[in-house]
């Protein structure tokens, strides 16, 4: 076969529009039409979180591996933990290099704005090209008017239930309110099949759901001019419900880190908790009775009449010092195209949610039911700023587990009311001074 | 005879550069001297050209020893020197990741000694140490005495006791951390079948269970350097010593109390240093086992350090944490150091 440059952008052009047959012919010919273009031989060293669902990695692998045979560029993929992967990009970020490329969770980019790549071009063209992004995406991405971090895709904390223990308990659907999901979590005490959320640090699902917890009843961190508020009403009202909830949950909460809840409730123990759609995946595969007998909804809408939930987006950033700047924005721009990208969120059964428009038609959030609610995530989630803006600060308040440690000082009883508020106000201001 | 043919050696090789009596007779007959030669030579020296001055250090046999020194110097400045004061530095800064800070004197140690969590970490950080040091003693000592004695397969059983020692402290950390797992403990999973209990124990999700399962995977961890390194030292004690012993009439704890400890001692006094030294810097097993949880109840100074620089990014403030934990370990060293030798020479022993 001999392409000429030419062919290749004509064929580009096509296969873009419809399904490419040979992912590596069309890597060839999208490199080829690309504005942004690698450096020759380019070097990326990757580091990403360490995959929840198997067949998503093993797709990003294979787009991985297209994007070098068509640009020649080789990409070195590493895979850390949740907890591991922050500490390894903010060593990176201090010392000037190891890194080009990081994938990390929540406000990463924001931890280290100054060290960050300007992304504002390749945004601009896959928001054109895809639909357009969902206002998260933006709060997400954007310093200012720049953007310094790419939201590929959020992961959905949503409340994952057994559908038997559910009904057992008196219920036809899942609660919809605060009063709701109480009576609910004690009735499943009662008859043995408790629930179970994570009060430890667990730095995706602890924070997910307790910051849900606390903006649901109208307290927050801070206000919108970034001032501490964590002293007010609204949070004492959020920590006493935690208080009441804490003792309906099976032991062991306060030691949960992400992965607790999901062994748990795949092997039968825990019948209703906030995540991922990765248990129902796993369960899929290790114990289709529970898969079978399970589902998801939306957290329940507190006092404060609409939802406020935190989902845990992962944004992929590129080091300011980076020798392969153009590299790096290639392969991000390649990852969000659509022949890519929705094979790869297909492959991972709902564990990763779009940012841009365009994906709402992917057919996985409609082939099972089940998948369907974690298809808004992106468009339901706040930011972990709360009211406030979203950046260093805030970025370095989640990451010390302010709000998760707040809650459970109280609600296992370390300290009482005031002293847990004050502690985290104590906090807050110190970083938002 | 080694020693003198090296020395003569030396000298003759220092010989090219020498000029005259003075100079040889100081390297004969030491430092004393040392100090008028370079009166001597310091006065006149002062009106030549720096030039000369260089030649006169590359050939002045004291500098010849700081010549040999520097690599050694070097190596240290860059690898200890550095990094300590550059932690101490950054405990006055308010430094973040990826971002330079300012001098901002005392705050952050002002900001520490007003937080209970840092307060919790300082107690936790020493009964972890003393309890940990003490039980890894008292078990390592009892193993030592042990298989010192004759058993069958004492070779064999040697090896296996210091099993906890060569697997890595993540691996038994994350063994423990499943056998102290909420749901599925193994310990709770059998005395459930025992009928012993009726729910789990939940090792890591209570803050005093978890701080004693965290101190007994320390021990665990720890015991076999000290049995070992002690078994070392009990097989330097000369036999002859507990025959004599023996036949004076002495019983088994005599013989313990008045000929192993005491021979013992200078090995104990290095074994629990160290001991004690790594105990209270541990962080491995604390990070894999509860990341400092339940509710910070487990953090230890180096885990809260960790958490505070680099996972929170305020460096300045993790520094500072840090750099707390010298005083600490200072006293630890003087304590078990210094305590230690006292003793022995109380007792008379010699300094062999």
């Amino acid at each position: 076969m001999n392409f000429d440059r030419r062919s290749l952008i004509k064929g580009g052009a096509a296969l873009g529009l419809g399904a490419s047959t040979n992912l590596l012919d069309y890597a060839k010919a999208w490199a080829q039409a690309s504005p942004f273009k690698a450096e020759p031989n380019a070097k990326i060293n990757l580091m990403r979180w360490k995959r929840f669902v198997e067949a998503e990695d093993v797709e990003f692998m294979k787009l991985v591996a297209a994007f070098e045979a068509a640009t020649g560029a080789k990409i070195t993929v590493t895979n850390e933990s949740y907890d591991d992967l922050q500490p390894k990009a903010s060593v990176v970020a201090n010392t000037g290099q190891g890194l080009d490329l990081v994938w990390g969770l929540y406000s990463l980019p924001h931890l280290f704005p100054q060290k960050c790549l300007d992304l504002t071009d390749v945004s601009k063209y896959l928001g054109e090209k895809h639909g357009g992004w969902f206002p998260s995406a933006e709060a997400y991405g954007k310093l200012g008017n720049k953007w310094i971090g790419i939201p590929i895709a959020a992961s959905g904390g949503l409340m994952n239930y057994r559908i038997s223990s559910m009904e057992k308990a008196g219920f036809k659907e899942f609660p919809k309110d605060h009063a709701g999901f109480l009576e609910l979590c004690k009735a499943l005490k009662a008859n043995n099949t408790p629930a179970g959320f994570a009060f430890g640090h667990a730095s995706g699902d602890a924070n997910t759901w307790l910051h849900w917890l606390l903006w649901s009843h109208g307290g927050y961190l801070v206000d919108k001019n970034d001032k501490v508020i964590i002293n007010s009403p609204e949070t004492a009202k959020a920590l006493e419900y935690a208080k009441a909830l804490y003792p309906t949950f099976i032991p062991g909460t306060a030691s949960w880190n992400d992965s607790s809840n999901n062994k748990a409730f795949v092997a039968g123990d825990l019948h209703l908790t906030a995540n991922g759609i990765s248990i129902y995946v796993t369960a899929k595969k290790d114990n289709p009775a529970v898969a079978a007998d399970m589902n998801h909804a939306y957290l329940p809408v507190g006092p404060v009449g609409k939802p406020t939930e935190l989902h845990l987006p992962f944004t992929m950033l590129a080091f300011q010092f980076t020798k392969v700047p153009n590299a790096c924005k290639a392969f991000i721009a390649f990852m969000l195209d659509a022949p890519q990208y929705n094979p790869w969120i297909g492959a991972a059964q709902g564990y990763l949610s779009h940012f841009l428009g365009e994906y709402d038609a992917n057919p996985v959030w409609t082939a099972d039911p089940k998948t369907t609610p974690y298809r808004d995530v992106a468009k339901r989630t706040l930011t972990p700023a709360g009211l406030g803006t979203l950046g260093e600060k805030a970025a370095s308040a989640i990451a010390d587990f302010i709000v998760v440690d707040m809650f459970a000082n109280y609600a296992t009883g370390r300290e009482d009311l005031k002293g847990a508020i004050a502690g985290a106000e104590r906090q807050a201001k110190r970083i938002y001074r | 005879m080694a020693a003198r043919l090296q020395r003569a050696a030396f000298r003759s090789q220092m010989r090219i550069p020498a000029r005259g009596p003075a100079h040889a007779a100081f390297f004969e007959h030491g430092s004393v001297m040392v100090n008028s030669a370079i009166d001597m030579t310091g006065n006149p020296g002062r009106r030549q050209s720096e030039r000369t001055l260089w030649a006169k250090l590359q050939g002045n046999r004291n500098w010849l020893g700081f010549w040999y020194m520097l690599p050694a110097i070097g190596i240290l400045v860059l690898f200890l020197a550095y990094p300590l004061f550059l932690g101490v530095w950054l405990s006055f800064t308010d430094t973040k990741i990826g971002r330079a800070g300012e001098f901002i004197g005392f705050e952050n140690y002002e900001w520490l000694w007003d937080d209970s969590v840092f307060w919790v970490s300082v107690f936790n950080t020493l009964l972890y140490t003393i309890v940990a040091s003490a039980a890894k003693f008292g078990i390592g000592l009892y193993l030592a005495l042990l298989l010192n004695k004759r058993l069958p397969f004492k070779a064999l059983i040697r090896a296996l006791v210091l099993i906890p020692f060569i697997v890595p402290t993540v691996l038994s950390a994350i063994a423990f951390w499943w056998i102290y797992d909420s749901q599925f403990s193994i310990l709770s999973w059998s005395l459930r079948k025992l009928g012993w209990i009726s729910a789990n124990i939940d090792f890591l999700g209570d803050p005093w269970n978890a701080r004693w399962s965290t101190i007994f995977a320390n021990v665990w961890r720890g015991v076999p350097f000290i049995a070992i390194t002690l078994l070392a030292g009990l097989q330097t004690v000369s036999p002859s010593l507990y025959e004599a012993a023996t036949l004076d009439g002495a019983t088994p704890w005599q013989r313990f109390r008045h000929i192993t400890y005491p021979l013992l001692t200078p090995i104990i006094a290095v074994v629990m240093t160290f001991s004690v030294l790594f105990t209270f810097t541990d962080f491995q097993l604390i990070w894999a086992l509860t990341r400092g949880g339940p509710v910070n109840a487990t953090h230890l100074m180096a885990t809260l350090s960790y958490q505070r620089a680099i996972i929170a990014g305020q460096l300045g403030e993790g520094a500072a944490i840090s750099t707390a934990m010298i005083p600490f370990l200072l006293a630890a060293i003087g304590i078990a150091w210094y305590g230690l030798q006292t003793r022995k020479w109380q007792q008379g022993g010699s300094n062999d």
